[in-house]
């Protein structure tokens, strides 16, 4: 009894970060499942009628499309991002020479490069290369943006690596290409994993390229989709949210499968191990 | 003929021309490797810093010819009030960033810990904001924050006052902003402090039990110098995050009302793409680059002189 007591304050502030943390997730589904009245009369009923109606008016209004083409780039920047970062990463861990420290740094210090210092001159390129307002114009600065995390978590995994591997393969007269391919590659997938996760978490919310290279709604991705329909949908608030929900509900359910893969991934490469 | 000559080189030179011969192999290997990389990372990274930077000196609408007014854009941007607001709110983004969240962060991982029931359900729970959309998640909250519908509001009617205009109102509209920002990240920051917490060895505690610390002394003398590390890396994370804060803000007020939210990046944003002064706009987004290049090389002074000394 007294030790339960005194487990008291932990609970409540365990609870109070319960509520803090899934009380937005609640209101935001239960919104979803009611219909227009239903909401206005008490918004904040967590279980209520419910209406499946507004999913299916968040789909007629081309959600789908916006989920095809999030996939669709998403999946594109990050495979070619992998193996981009993959060679890249090849030299720079493994290799002595001159300019290794320096190419390094260049790539890395794009970590902390705020996009806006690059966003009118991708704007005009993507102008000038005929490829604005398309998902192409967007596949660029994907790649370009996710490579500095993806080679600072490439090269970490890549210098743990043994030599003594490749020093054996190089004795039986295999080309650097094929230490790469046959040796190095295939060890690298755990690595990978977390490349692949955290990219494409990243360019699945990615907002600001895409608004400022997109910009009809054929070509728009899930966040500017989003931020289309609240243009459109701002009184009807259980729309909305039944948008919300669907353009999280991907995220949800593959942390729900893999949450320590999603986790481990999500935090790059600060979380070692 | 050139055998014939390669034959009669002395054994040093043959030496020096195979190597030379494997360094020129090894650079095209490099080369090879790199390529992919580099070009993607000229063309969308380099270039367009330095075109920024270029951008900057002129007058431009950016379709018409460019004129070029040499520091014009930066003596009307050291003079401009509303980039001193956004400046100033940027910072506010850093420190609430590093005041705020990671210590809330460092909680939450410590509640992880506690030897309370259903913590694993936490636990999941806990790492949801961080999951969202940063779209998604400022259109739900400007919903929650609704002056007449939201809860936070019903909340603050439970409590006795009266409702608030969170996002409408200039002296409110940060503070509501900054709230969401702590919603989304501190997962992030529980999550390292729970993988450093993890390494923290159990015996150091078990020593100090039967020395009879308390748990707030073990907190103070153990856990807290041995998370030195994440703290600092942690607070590297979020200063060069919040300088690069963008999407929850342009969602959620476009940086206003009369520019109370407004940042370095959405001002930018609205001078590039809304009123055309690319010019103006690219002195705007070369500062933002070099305040983050200062931050940077400051921190990295730092945290040189910090290891090299032996601290933590």
């Amino acid at each position: 009894m007294v030790q339960s007591l005194r487990k008291m304050p932990l609970y409540i502030v365990g609870l109070l970060l319960l509520i803090f943390t899934g009380y937005p997730f609640v209101y935001m589904i239960s919104t979803s499942l009611k219909d227009k009245s239903a909401f206005f009369e008490e918004p904040f009923a967590i279980l209520g009628s419910i209406e499946l109606g507004n999913y299916a008016d968040v789909f007629q209004m081309g959600l789908t499309r916006y989920f095809l083409n999030s996939i669709l780039v998403s999946v594109a920047a990050v495979v070619a991002v992998m193996l981009i970062a993959a060679l890249a990463s090849y030299p720079l861990s493994r290799m002595n020479y001159r300019f290794n420290r320096a190419l390094f740094l260049l790539f890395i210090s794009g970590m902390m490069l705020p996009i806006h210092a690059t966003l009118i001159p991708i704007f005009k390129l993507s102008q000038n290369m005929g490829l604005y307002d398309s998902l192409l114009a967007l596949l660029g600065p994907y790649i370009a943006f996710s490579l500095p995390i993806s080679i600072f978590i490439l090269t970490q995994f890549m210098q743990e690596i043994p030599k003594s591997l490749e020093e054996a393969a190089k004795i039986d007269g295999c080309s650097h290409f094929g230490i790469f391919w046959r040796i190095i590659l295939p060890m690298l997938t755990p690595a990978l994993m977390t490349v692949f996760i955290y990219n494409f978490i990243h360019l699945w919310n990615e907002f600001i390229f895409a608004l400022v290279l997109v910009s009809s709604p054929e070509n728009m991705t899930l966040p500017l989709g989003l931020q289309d329909f609240y243009g459109e949908f701002s009184v009807n608030v259980p729309g909305l949210m039944a948008a919300l929900t669907l353009a999280s509900l991907p995220m949800l359910v593959v942390y729900l499968f893999s949450q320590e893969k999603v986790v481990k991934g999500l935090t790059g490469g600060a979380v070692k191990g | 003929m050139e055998t014939a000559e390669v034959t009669r080189r002395s054994e040093t030179t043959r030496v020096v021309a195979s190597a030379k011969k494997r360094n020129i192999r090894k650079a095209v290997t490099i080369g090879l490797f790199t390529a992919p990389a580099l070009i993607v990372y000229l063309v969308y990274v380099v270039y367009p810093i330095l075109s920024t930077l270029s951008y900057s000196f002129y007058s431009w609408d950016g379709t018409s010819d460019k004129t070029f007014i040499g520091l014009e854009n930066y003596v009307q941007l050291f003079n401009d009030t509303i980039f001193w607001t956004s400046l100033t709110n940027n910072i506010w983004v850093v420190i609430t960033s590093v005041f705020v969240q990671i210590p809330l962060g460092m909680i939450m991982a410590l509640m992880l810990f506690a030897p309370i029931r259903g913590i694993r359900l936490f636990s999941s729970v806990y790492f949801l904001p961080f999951l969202m959309s940063t779209v998604a998640i400022g259109l739900l909250w400007v919903y929650m924050f609704d002056p007449i519908n939201g809860i936070i509001n019903q909340l603050v009617n439970l409590l006795g006052f009266e409702n608030v205009a969170w996002l409408s109102d200039e002296n409110t509209a940060l503070i509501a902003i900054l709230l969401v920002v702590v919603w989304q990240f501190s997962p992030f920051y529980m999550i390292l402090f729970k993988a450093a917490m993890v390494g923290i060895s159990e015996e150091l505690y078990e020593s100090a039990q039967i020395d009879g610390a308390n748990a707030r002394q073990k907190f103070f003398h153990i856990t807290l110098p041995l998370l030195m590390p994440t703290i600092v890396s942690s607070s590297i994370l979020a200063i060069v995050g919040s300088l690069k804060a963008f999407d929850i803000f342009y969602i959620m007020t476009g940086g206003g009302p009369n520019h109370a939210t407004e940042l370095m990046g959405t001002y930018m944003f609205k001078q590039a793409f809304i009123n055309f002064n690319m010019g103006y706009a690219s002195a705007i987004a070369f500062i933002m680059f070099l305040i983050a290049l200062i931050v940077t090389v400051l921190i990295q002074i730092v945290d040189y002189n910090r290891k090299k000394k032996g601290a933590f």
